[in-house]
């Protein structure tokens, strides 16, 4: 995994509550076995229907921040939704909340979400309007700072933090612990009453 | 104006030692927590499929590791097949690479996989139950969000992205924080013509698509307990619409019953045990949840959704809501939403036209939905301005429906009677709804372009299906059942 640090650019708003991963990336495009070239089709619906959406307007390239209303990201579980704003560029998504699957598959590939208060996000929503607002955000700080100077802290998990730092995924942590697992497992077979093995 | 009383509050003031049915599952599954750290926590089944997987196994081999255990993995391919006759031919080239891909993969990696005419494949959270492979008190993922329909066995099941795929692939394990929990209480008894498939749109209604983000669900209560487990199936399924992490039901003689004499669920000399095992799973008396909420079904009625998200949904005496009284950013999702789907605030759906129905997905593609669907349209026809497709779940279903004699009747009415797979839930294959047309659908998803790029979805219970796409317009399937 990449290794996240701080980010700047301008924002990109998109004033929409429970975008789910469907108008993320439609199901339509999901049959590659890769995870690139998805990016080509994030928002793929509402860029073909509007004309003046964010991502067709052309003051808005190069934005590698997504600011968007609260439960973001709901729906199907498909990691195609991070892999397509990644693909985009995109390396941070603000937000006032977002989906749980969502947030998990975007920390396993180094996408920053930043949840801020309703407030905060309602302000920059409106100020990003004219592609000329531009955000810091800093994970190690966790911060969001405003074109103003004002800085507001957002939560992290610790641990997460480490990873999204170093560029560690789980499978190396969870294979240190190789042994408890062995361990578990072989405890567990006295309650094992399920195989798929002749399916 | 809705039928159902809902209460939320907080209960969280423990006391005992008393465990609901998450945290025995949680604590079951346990393999290291350290401080500060997630958990370090052991998955009992993966269940694979042809969209999800094929970028998880590309980084296990990148990496040289070996899959954990095959034993505990069970592949299928559902999603993007073709549900013609000939379905062998996928003329789609990425869609025939995915499946191809899968299939390779599973021969390499020694992965039990259910092919095209085994007698097994499926969707493959209709195919899991059927096998007796998904059991009480187990962990469950799949890269799927609607993996939540195996917690109708009271097995703690939830979807994951590709990337936890490869992990548990790689380890059998996740890393995990503990959940939070929230009790759901389905009261009373359904009417005619009122089914769990609108008892959950009607809690999704009720608490919105976020209402239990962070949360798994236990569904309580007497109704519960009267449904059959593909009922409860159905209930579990759509826990994801309301945010829900996981969704699920503590076992008990339905389930076990159920189970007895699958071919994957235990031998006869192991039975006892394991009923005594999965019995443990079960809320203790004095066990708390975070959150809990109380749906009375005495009045329930039969629903169908307005909108672009299941929550946007209505009994079909009710009316969509007045805009104004909606809160801001509510209001603005309805205002999309209405002029997505053409409607009107206010105006109640009954007698909407529909050009489309569609009945399937692993939410309402059991033999019993097609049971029901079968006994509506016996001895009637589709309107002739209607497609309808009935897509059973899995081959299993599709054997099941030929021998009842379903098919005939599908057939008759001049329904469409396909072969298994995912279908028009989530149009990834032919099976599309075109532009501009409307379909009421017993899928679970009526999101923008879901069915279709334009495609307009209505939820609802395959009996609602069944009943609209006689009338030609959205319609109580009371008068039919």
């Amino acid at each position: 995994m990449q290794k996240v640090t701080t980010v700047k650019s301008k924002a990109m708003p998109l004033p929409m509550k429970d975008v789910d991963t469907d108008l993320i990336i439609p199901a339509q495009f999901l049959t590659s076995i890769s995870k690139d070239g998805y990016g080509a089709n994030l928002f793929r619906r509402m860029r073909d229907n509007d004309a003046n959406f964010p991502m067709n307007r052309q003051e808005f390239d190069g934005a590698t921040i997504l600011v968007t209303d609260s439960n973001f990201g709901c729906g199907s579980s498909r990691e195609h939704a991070v892999w397509a704003l990644t693909g985009a560029g995109f390396k941070v998504v603000i937000a006032k909340s977002f989906s749980d699957i969502f947030y998990n598959n975007s920390a396993k590939n180094a996408l920053l979400l930043a949840v801020l208060p309703a407030d905060v996000v309602d302000q920059i929503l409106q100020s990003a309007k004219n592609a000329d607002y531009e955000v810091t955000v800093d994970l190690e700080s966790q911060t969001v700072t405003l074109p103003d100077g004002t800085a507001h802290k957002f939560e992290y998990d610790q641990f997460r933090k480490h990873c999204m730092l170093n560029g560690l995924d789980d499978i190396e942590y969870i294979r240190s612990h190789a042994a408890d697992i062995q361990e578990f497992r072989n405890r567990q077979e006295q309650k094992r009453f399920m195989s798929t093995r002749g399916a | 104006m809705s039928a159902a009383a809902t209460k939320k509050a907080p209960e969280k003031a423990k006391k005992s030692t008393a465990k609901n049915i998450v945290e025995k599952i949680w604590d079951a599954h346990v393999v290291k927590q350290l401080e500060g750290h997630p958990c370090v926590f052991a998955i009992d089944l993966m269940l694979l499929h042809e969209v999800t997987s094929a970028q998880a196994f590309q980084l296990i081999e990148s990496r040289n590791i070996q899959v954990f255990d095959p034993s505990r993995l069970l592949a299928t391919i559902d999603h993007s097949t073709p549900t013609r006759q000939n379905r062998w031919e996928i003329y789609d080239e990425a869609a025939r690479t995915q499946v191809e891909t899968l299939r390779n993969n599973c021969k390499k990696h020694n992965i039990p996989f259910l092919d095209f005419d085994s007698g097994k494949q499926g969707i493959v959270h209709v195919v899991g139950p059927e096998l007796g492979v998904t059991q009480p008190g187990m962990t469950i993922v799949c890269g799927d969000s609607h993996t939540s329909t195996h917690g109708a066995f009271g097995a703690l099941a939830f979807g994951v992205g590709t990337s936890e795929v490869a992990h548990v692939m790689a380890t059998g394990c996740l890393l995990q924080k503990k959940p939070q929990t929230m009790k759901v209480e389905f009261k009373g008894h359904f009417r005619k013509g009122v089914y769990a498939k609108d008892a959950i749109l009607r809690l999704i209604g009720e608490i919105g698509v976020g209402g239990a983000n962070g949360h798994v669900i236990e569904y309580v209560g007497e109704a519960v307990r009267a449904m059959s487990m593909e009922e409860r199936m159905t209930v579990c399924n759509m826990s994801i619409e309301c945010g829900a992490r996981a969704g699920l039901i503590a076992p008990d003689e339905v389930t076990f019953k159920y189970l007895k004499g699958r071919a994957h669920a235990p031998a006869a000399e192991n039975w006892d045990e394991a009923v005594a095992y999965w019995s443990s799973f079960c809320s203790d008396s004095e066990s708390t949840f975070d959150k809990s909420v109380t749906i009375d079904l005495d009045k329930l009625e039969p629903i169908v959704t307005w909108g672009t998200n299941p929550a946007q949904n209505v009994g079909l005496s009710e009316r969509i809501p007045k805009l104004e009284t909606l809160v801001d950013n509510e209001r603005a999702v309805a205002v999309r939403a209405l002029e997505y789907t053409k409607l009107k605030e206010q105006q109640t759906l009954e007698g909407t036209p529909v050009e489309w129905a569609f009945v399937g997905s692993c939410t309402n593609g059991r033999i019993e939905d097609l049971r029901i669907v079968a006994n509506v349209l016996k001895g009637r026809k589709v309107n002739q301005n209607v497609t309808m497709y009935v897509v059973p779940g899995s081959e299993a279903v599709m054997k099941q429906c030929q021998e009842e004699g379903l098919v005939e009747i599908f057939r008759e009415a001049g329904a469409d009677f396909r072969m298994p797979g995912c279908s028009m839930c989530l149009a990834m294959n032919d099976d599309q709804v075109p532009p501009g047309k409307r379909c009421i659908s017993s899928s679970n998803r009526n999101f923008v372009g879901r069915q279709g790029p334009d495609s307009i979805t209505h939820l609802a219970s395959p009996a609602t299906v069944a009943a609209s796409a006689i009338a030609g317009c959205i319609k109580s399937p009371a008068e039919y059942v």
